[in-house]
Formats: structure tokens, sequence, C-alpha cells
């Protein structure tokens, strides 16, 4: 319990902090300071869960499992590598005037406030908490993703705002269906949203409410997920928003709101007979690959290129989930993981690479190697990884996801790979001759913090051979739960 | 069928044709005090529909016989509609032959003659005058036959003496339904007799007048009649507010005699009401543009639709 | 025949129906902030009737809440936005009134039918007014598609909060306490939020029309 105070608290204590003393030259320290204890707290926190299993805890109010356990980790993990690799970032964008002392001071507390609502997301057992921490995810990165100011930021930051909005509050909706169809099991005060107590009684759970709660609940999480149709928002973020910002949109957030629709998945699917809640993410999660990779292929801004390419993976993901059954619920979770790794350290090399030409254009971005090794091998190899090379782990989890298609469901399995083709050779063409080529960077003062994207890769590429036997065994528990 | 009902009947339409023009001598009257100006005499319009009478008819050489026949027709189909409206007794002989759906048709039967006969002779105001009308009317009667609906819908009859019956009968109760038709039946009664935000009564502006643009050609007996038939339209229009927003009072079953001695002096003071709370409205907004009209009616349906659809959904 | 405070619900209902249709038609900006002060007072009414009908005294909190929050805070935030904007403007809208209203019925219509199936579940007295809430969320999602201003989608934004909140009540008497809370404090960040950003929108545009911010395209040419 003590934990899970820890890992909230930190954050939370870290953001007020460094609101209330405003922008100092140990602010940046301070992030990371405060990043590094969360990422502490939660790996004390997992080490508890590994020992003790399972925990709910403060009147039912938190609960860790095998599905969350990992992704608070992850989390904490990630804003802990990208408070790293933003400090040298902010560096450079405050000398070049892109920000000034009030708004790096905005900046830093909002990173902390943003990652303490992604841990409450995770962590909490209510529903509706769930639902007010997603909201207040989105407030806290829209202040972010307009952070320089610009015309486009404020475009980019108004659509995420409303189109977030507008989605979060139809997910509203299906909770307080949820909520309805609960509260005649469990009594409006017996905790009627909670998480554990639903999914105890998901069967009795009334079938016309649940599905039209997972329509809603599916759209307004999913427009977070950025699910296609639902997706305008997710490239304008990435793109105008400061790249740190990109990383942990990316790399967490999507993940966060995809953790939600999952949940409520679970209990839709206990409720319902058939596969209706299954069919809905399946199809949603198809639409998203197909439209993204053909997407791909036209954009110019390399920032933009990896956020259509999250959307894809994001779609991946959420087909997986829909499938259902241990191997791909499996290779869901995994995927999951090895995203978020990979594509954060993509931004962190495409973070430098932009820093370094002066540019997000990919035209204006070429001969990476030669300019800055690290920087250029970096973003080469973190491409590679997301393509779905091997030995990375995003090519054991999509071999898994795909040979599962092939078997449960073959008539999506030409769509995804002719998808996956598409992807593969846009993005490849693109970030090609970025990497080798007449090099047109020029040296940065600062040295570039590259420590971050090579930890996270070592990762991928160690959960592409090797998975440890406790996280596989809690992806083998959560994928049970999951269905 | 008694002689009682027969003898209600009759005195509903010697009524309706008695009191019509002091309705409209009583609203004007009311609008003149609200606008600080000395009032012009109650019975006025008596005065002018008898002088009208006395005079001798001028009508254009090319008018044809319908421009004759129209202010008859008019003036006919306006007192078949005061005997279906029931408002001073709902046990009509007369009544059971026409529901509401065919008194809509009897107000259209009306218009569509009155805009003939303005565009019989050929004038430009006529013609004017006649396609203003008939654009109001395209737009009001959706709305009144909505506000009819939503009324039959909570009586399950469309037969006026059934609905006030029902409607007369219920608990006391809030119905959200009936206030909503009560304010679109409101401003759907404002455009059909030519009242202020749609039309106004008291003005000749050729840019502005509907109405009276129709009328210009009239004179005499033809002239007195149509101004008659006006007033009964408002007199009409008045008791179907009436006996569908407020129908405490109108004698019901046709034996009570009593009911019925009661039922008129309880007419003459919802009327006197509804007159004075018309010519508020008349005299707090102003009249709109006649491409606004569109509006005020949408509205108008609109507000109609939704007492239909919360009558539906909340049942009552 | 329901009892008396039933029949007060389904009159407050009428009422934000009634406002979410004014909203939509309205033309200026600050008869619609004073229209959304409206309908947050037929809200917190009829949350207070809920609460004095069934006895689910935690309700009185969720009625002070609204009047708190939407009948007086947050009308006055975005009143001194205006006047600190010195935006007084029409609001222009992409679609006529006419058509936007026969829109709005066939949405009640669709939400109405939507809600049926659902209600019918419900034990609560105030079950029926359940679609009338989806119709004004419905409508609010309307108002933010066809405004053009920045001011009014935040106005459609904060009246589809509105149809929610009186989703929660006439379905189940309420979410709990904790959950209420937080949508509230969100709400009200949001607002505050979305302020700020009012201001830097201008700075850079010199307006807050949104057709200027309509220069990020899916396919970059």
């Amino acid at each position: 319990m003590i934990e899970i105070l820890a890992v909230l608290g930190f954050p939370l204590a870290g953001g007020l902090l460094l609101a209330a003393v405003g922008h100092r030259r140990e602010a940046a320290a301070a992030n990371i300071a405060a990043s590094l204890a969360t990422f502490v707290a939660s790996v004390a926190l997992t080490a508890r869960v590994i020992v003790d299993g399972p925990m709910l805890v403060l009147d039912r109010l938190f609960f860790v499992d095998p599905f969350n356990v990992f992704l608070v980790t992850l989390t904490a993990f990630v804003g802990f590598t990208t408070a790293l690799f933003s400090r040298p970032y902010m560096r450079v964008e405050h000398e070049r005037g892109h920000v000034d002392a009030v708004r790096l001071r905005l900046y830093h507390s909002m990173y902390q406030l943003f990652s303490f609502t992604m841990l409450l997301a995770l962590l909490t057992n209510n529903m509706g908490i769930l639902w007010v921490a997603l909201e207040a995810a989105t407030l806290t990165t829209v202040l972010l993703v307009s952070l320089y100011r610009t015309p486009a930021s404020l475009e980019a930051a108004w659509k995420y705002f409303i189109l977030c909005g507008v989605g979060i509050a139809q997910a509203l909706f299906g909770t307080i269906l949820l909520f309805f169809a609960a509260e005649k099991l469990l009594g409006a005060a017996g905790g009627a949203l909670l998480w554990t107590e639903l999914n105890a009684v998901k069967g009795q759970l009334e079938p016309t409410v649940l599905s039209l709660a997972f329509v809603f609940l599916l759209v307004g999480y999913g427009t977070k997920v950025g699910l296609a149709p639902l997706h305008n928002w997710l490239p304008d973020a990435h793109a105008e928003g400061p790249t740190p910002v990109s990383a942990v949109l990316s790399g967490l957030l999507l993940n966060v709101a995809l953790y939600a629709v999952v949940r409520c998945k679970v209990l839709v699917d206990g409720a319902i007979p058939t596969a209706f809640a299954k069919n809905l993410m399946m199809g949603f999660g198809l639409v998203s690959v197909v439209v993204a990779a053909f997407l791909l292929s036209r954009q110019k801004d390399v920032k933009r290129l990896f956020a259509y390419s999250s959307i894809e993976h994001m779609g991946i993901i959420t087909f997986a989930f829909g499938m259902g059954g241990p191997i791909a619920s499996f290779a869901g979770l995994l995927h999951m993981t090895v995203h978020s790794l990979t594509k954060s350290a993509i931004f962190f090399a495409v973070g430098h690479a932009a820093q370094k030409s002066g540019t997000q254009q990919i035209d204006g971005i070429r001969g990476l190697i030669t300019a800055s090794p690290v920087v250029g091998w970096g973003l080469m190899i973190g491409t590679l990884a997301i393509l779905g090379m091997p030995p990375f782990g995003v090519f054991a989890s999509e071999f898994l996801i795909l040979t599962t298609a092939m078997r449960e469901q073959p008539w999506a399995t030409p769509l995804l790979l002719v998808a996956l083709g598409i992807a593969f050779a846009s993005i490849f063409s693109k970030v090609q001759p970025m990497a080798f080529g007449e090099p047109s960077a020029a040296r940065l003062p600062h040295r570039p913090a590259m420590a971050p994207v090579f930890v996270h890769l070592a990762i991928v590429l160690m959960l592409g051979l090797w998975i440890p036997p406790f996280l596989a065994g809690w992806y083998r528990q959560a994928a049970r739960l999951i269905g | 069928m008694t002689a009682s009902a027969f003898l209600s009947q009759f005195a509903q339409v010697a009524l309706a044709l008695a009191l019509a023009p002091l309705l409209v001598g009583w609203v004007n009257q009311c609008r003149a005090w609200l606008a600080n100006r000395s009032a012009p005499p109650l019975l006025l319009t008596y005065r002018t529909i008898r002088k009208l009478f006395m005079k001798d008819a001028v009508v254009a050489s090319n008018a044809s016989p319908i421009f004759r026949l129209t202010p008859y027709i008019v003036f006919g189909a306006m007192v078949c509609a005061a005997a279906i409206v029931p408002s001073l007794a709902t046990d009509l002989p007369f009544a059971l032959a026409a529901d509401a759906i065919a008194l809509v048709g009897l107000f259209a039967l009306a218009r569509v003659f009155i805009a003939l006969a303005a565009m019989d002779i050929g004038t430009a105001f006529g013609t004017l005058g006649a396609r203003r009308e008939m654009f109001v009317g395209f737009l009001a009667e959706p709305a009144l036959l909505m506000v009819l609906f939503t009324a039959s819908l909570i009586s399950g009859s469309t037969s006026l003496p059934a609905i006030v019956d029902t409607l007369a009968h219920r608990e006391l109760a809030i119905y959200p339904s009936l206030a909503l038709a009560g304010v679109a039946f409101t401003m759907v009664s404002l455009a059909e007799n030519a009242r202020i935000p749609i039309d106004n009564p008291a003005t000749h502006l050729e840019l502005t007048m509907i109405h009276e643009a129709m009328l210009l050609e009239y004179s005499a007996r033809h002239l007195a009649l149509i101004e008659w038939a006006s007033a009964l339209k408002l007199f009409n229009y008045s008791c179907i507010g009436l006996a569908l927003f407020f129908p405490f009072g109108v004698a019901q079953g046709s034996d009570e005699w009593t009911a019925i001695a009661i039922s008129v002096p309880v007419l003459v003071a919802k009327l006197a009401a509804g007159g004075f709370a018309l010519a508020l409205i008349e005299t707090a907004s102003a009249k709109l543009r006649i491409f606004r009209a569109p509006e005020f009616l949408g509205t108008a349906f609109l507000l109609a639709v939704l007492a239909m659809l919360v009558k539906l959904l909340l049942g009552n | 025949m329901p009892p008396f405070y039933a029949q007060l619900i389904n009159l407050f209902a009428a009422i934000l129906l009634l406002l979410s249709f004014a909203m939509l038609s309205q033309r200026r900006v600050l008869s619609l902030i004073d229209l959304f002060a409206a309908q947050g007072l037929a809200l917190a009414a009829s949350t207070a009737v809920v609460a004095w009908g069934t006895g689910q005294h935690h309700l009185y909190w969720s009625a002070g809440l609204t009047f708190g929050l939407k009948v007086l805070l947050l009308p006055w935030i975005l009143y001194r936005l205006i006047r600190r904007l010195n935006v007084n403007w029409d609001v222009e809208r992409l679609i006529n009134v006419p058509t936007t209203m026969l829109i709005g019925i066939v949405l009640v219509v669709f939400s109405f039918n939507l809600a049926v199936p659902i209600s019918q579940l419900a034990s609560t007295v105030t079950r029926s007014t359940l679609g009338i809430a989806m119709a004004c969320v419905m409508l609010s999602f309307l108002m933010m598609i066809t405004r053009r201003k920045a001011i009014p989608q935040v106005i459609g934004f904060l009246s589809m909060e509105n149809g929610l909140f009186f989703a929660a009540t006439s379905a189940t008497y309420g979410m709990p306490m904790v959950v209420e809370l937080g949508i509230a404090l969100d709400v009200l960040v949001g607002v505050l939020i979305l302020g700020v950003f009012f201001f830097q929108i201008r700075e850079q545009f010199d307006s807050l029309d949104l057709k200027h911010l309509e220069s990020l395209r899916e396919v970059e040419e």
C-alpha cells in the first residue's frame, strides 16, 4: 500500500513543487529526480506484487493485478527516461528562445502531473476515477502541446482538446450506463463502479445496457487511443508539441487509454454471450491499421510520420485484444510494452535530429549518421525495430498476432499484411535518406542524451529474444483475464 | 340527441356571432391602453360592420364569381368552425360531423378562397398579399396540426369535444407537453390571425401588410362579411386555445342547464383574459420582417413536435 | 399518475430540452451564456427535486455543486473572459437555423428511441427522462459541430456535460460522490485552461474564429 501511495505521491508532489518554485537551473534535475523516485517506487510495487500477488487496498480504491502492474512500471520507466532526454532537449529549446522560463515551469510541473494522472488511471479500481484521471491527462497535455504558442501548435492543442473532450464525454456516458447496469446488482453505495466488484458480477449485468455502454466507452476512450476514424487529433498533437511530450503521448497515454478500453471489454465480454465487443474492437483496430498505413506514405513531417505509425500499432494491439485468446492477448500485451519503448526511443532520436537540423521536415534532415553517429544509428535501429524486423520484440509480438489471425480470422490476415507492407515501405524509404545521404545537420552545443534510446532498444531486443519469467507469467495471467 | 344539445349548439353559434366583434374591440382597447393611447369605443367593430352593410357594394368590372362568392364562403366556414369548437358545451350534435383535422381544413378552405379572390382582380397588392398569406399558412398549418395531435394523443381522440372532456376531467398535474403545445399554439394563432410579430392588423403600409392587402378591393357587405369572418376566426382560435389548455368551466352533458348557464360568463371571463394577454403580447413584441416568419413559425412547429415527443416519452 | 415530484422532474426535463434547442438557435454569445446558466439552474433544480422526492440525500450536494459551478462560477468566468477578450460578436454558424432545428428534431427522435429499451430496465421514478438527457447530449454535440467560434464550441461542450449529469441523475440517482467531485474538478480546470488558451489563440490570430485553425491536414501537400 505504501508503494502505491509513493508511486502516486512522488509525481503529484513533484508537479506541485515544480509549479510552486518556478523555473530554476535545477528544475530539469528535479524533474528527473521526481521521475526517478516514481520509477523506484514502481519497482518496489512490482517487487511487492511478485512476492504477494495482486492487491486491493485503501477501501478497495486501488487495485494492482498482473494486467496493470507491468504498465505501471513501464509508465514510470518511460517517464523517467523521457525526463532524462528532456533535460538537454529543453535546454536547447530554451537557449534558442522557443520557450521562456515561465513556460518551462509550466512544462515541468505539467509533465509530473501528467505522469500522476496516468498512474492514477492505471492504479485506480474505480471506473469513474479512471475517467476523471484520463480527462485530467488530456487537460495537462493540452497545455504541453501548445507550449510553443505557434499558430500550428495552438491549432493542434485546440483540436486535441475538443476532440478528446467530446470523445471522453462519450466515455462518461458509457460509464454512467455501466454504473446504471451495476447499481441494481451492487447497490448505489456498494461500489458499483469498482472494477473488482463489477468483474465479480459481470455475468449478471444487463446485456443490452452493457453493449450500448461499450459502444460509448470504445468510441470515447478509443478517441484517446487514436483509433481511426477518431484519430484526427493525434498526428497534430504529436507533431506540434515538444518532442518529449510526443514521446510520452505515444509511449504512455495511448497505452493507458487502451488499458481503459480493455478493462471495459473484460466486463462486457462477461455480460454479453456474443462476440460483440470483440468484433467491434477488431473492426476499429483493422480500420486504424489500414488507414494509418495509407496515410503514412503522404507525410512530410517526421514526427507526424511516427505519429501515424503509433496509430497503426495501436490498431494492431486493439485488433489483437479483439481477437482474444491466450496467444493474441499475450501478444497484445507484449506489443504494448515494446511499442511503447521503441516509439519513445524513436522520438528521442527524432527530437535530437530535428534540433540538429533545425526542422522537422523529412526533406530537411539528411545524413544523420555522418553528422552524429549515435543519433543516426539510434534512429535507424529504432525504425528497424518498430517496423518489426527480427530479432526485436516488435517482430515477436507481430508474428504472434499474425499467426493467430491466420488461424482465427483468416479474412483479416491479408489486410494486415498489406498494411504492414505499405507501412514498412513508406517509413523505411523516408527514414533511410535521413540516416544516410549528404549531411545537413549542424553540431549541437550539448551532448545529446542518447542513453535512454539505447537502453530502450536494448530492452526491446531482449524482449524479442527472451522474456523474463515473471513478466511472461504476468502476461499469461493478464491474457487469461482479458480472454 | 336531446333538444338541449341542439339548443346549446345553437346558443354557441349565436354567441360566437355576437361576441366575435366585441372580442376584436376589446383587444384593440387593451392595446390602446397598453400603448397609453385613448382607446377606441368597445363597440366600434359592430358599428363598422353595420355601416358597411348599409352601403352599396362596388365590384371591379373584371371580377369573376369567385370574387363575389368568397365573402360568403369565408364567413360560412368560420360559422361552421364556431359550431365545432366546444366553447360552451361539449355535447354538440354538429361537432360529430367534423374533428380537429377537419377544423384545420375549414380554416385552410377559407384561406384558399380569400387568396384566390385577392388574385382574381389582378392588382399588384392582392397578389402580393395572397402570396404572403399562403406562405404563412403553409408554415403555420403543420404546427397547428402538431398541436392538435399532441392534444389528441393525450385524450386518444381527434374529436374536439372528446379532447375537452378528457382534459377537463384529468387529474391536476403538470403536463410539460401541454405547456410546450400551448406556447406553439399561441405562436400559430398570432400568425394565423394576422397579429403582430407576423402581420399588423392596424396598418396599411404596403411593404409589410399581408391580410389587409388581400381585402383592398372589397367594399360594403362583402367587406363587412370578411371583417366579421376575421373576428370570428380570432374568436374561434381563442376558443380552441381555451378549450385545449383551459378547458375548465365548459358544460359537459347537455342536461345540466345550469352548467350551460354558468359556462357563458366563464367563457366571457376567459376570453377577456385571453384578449388582454393577446394585446400584451402584441404590445411587447415588434413586427418581424416577412423573411423571418419561417423562423418564427419554424420555432412554433419545433415546439409542437417537441410537445408530442415529450408526451410520447414522459407519458404526460 | 406519478407523484408530484416526478411531474416536477419531467417539467424540468422538458425545460432542459427546450433550453438545448434555444442554445442551438441562439445568435448572440452573451445570451448563449445566459441560456447555459439557465440550463444549469434547471439541472440543479431537478437534482434537488430528485433528492427531495427520493430521499437520496447525497444528491443535495450534487445539486449544490451543479448550482455553484454551472450557474454561478462558469458563467461568471465566461462573462469575464468575453469582457477581457473584448469580443461581443454574433455567432456564426455553418448551417442555417431551420436546418439545424430539423436535424435537432431528428436527433431527439433518435435518442428517444435509443433510450427506451434502457429506461424500461431502470427502477428509478425518473427513468423516462433518460431519453431527454441523451437528446440534450446529442443537441450539444450538434451545437459544437455547427458553430465556428471558439466560445460557443466550449459552451456546447459544457452543455454536453450538463446532459450527462442529467443522464446520471435520471438513470441512477447520481454517480458516487467522489466521481462527481472529480468530474466537476475536471470541468472547472478545463474551463480555466481554455480561458488561458483563448488568450493564446487571440494573441496569435487576433480573433477567436476557428477558421484560422484549419491549416493542419491529414495529408500534407
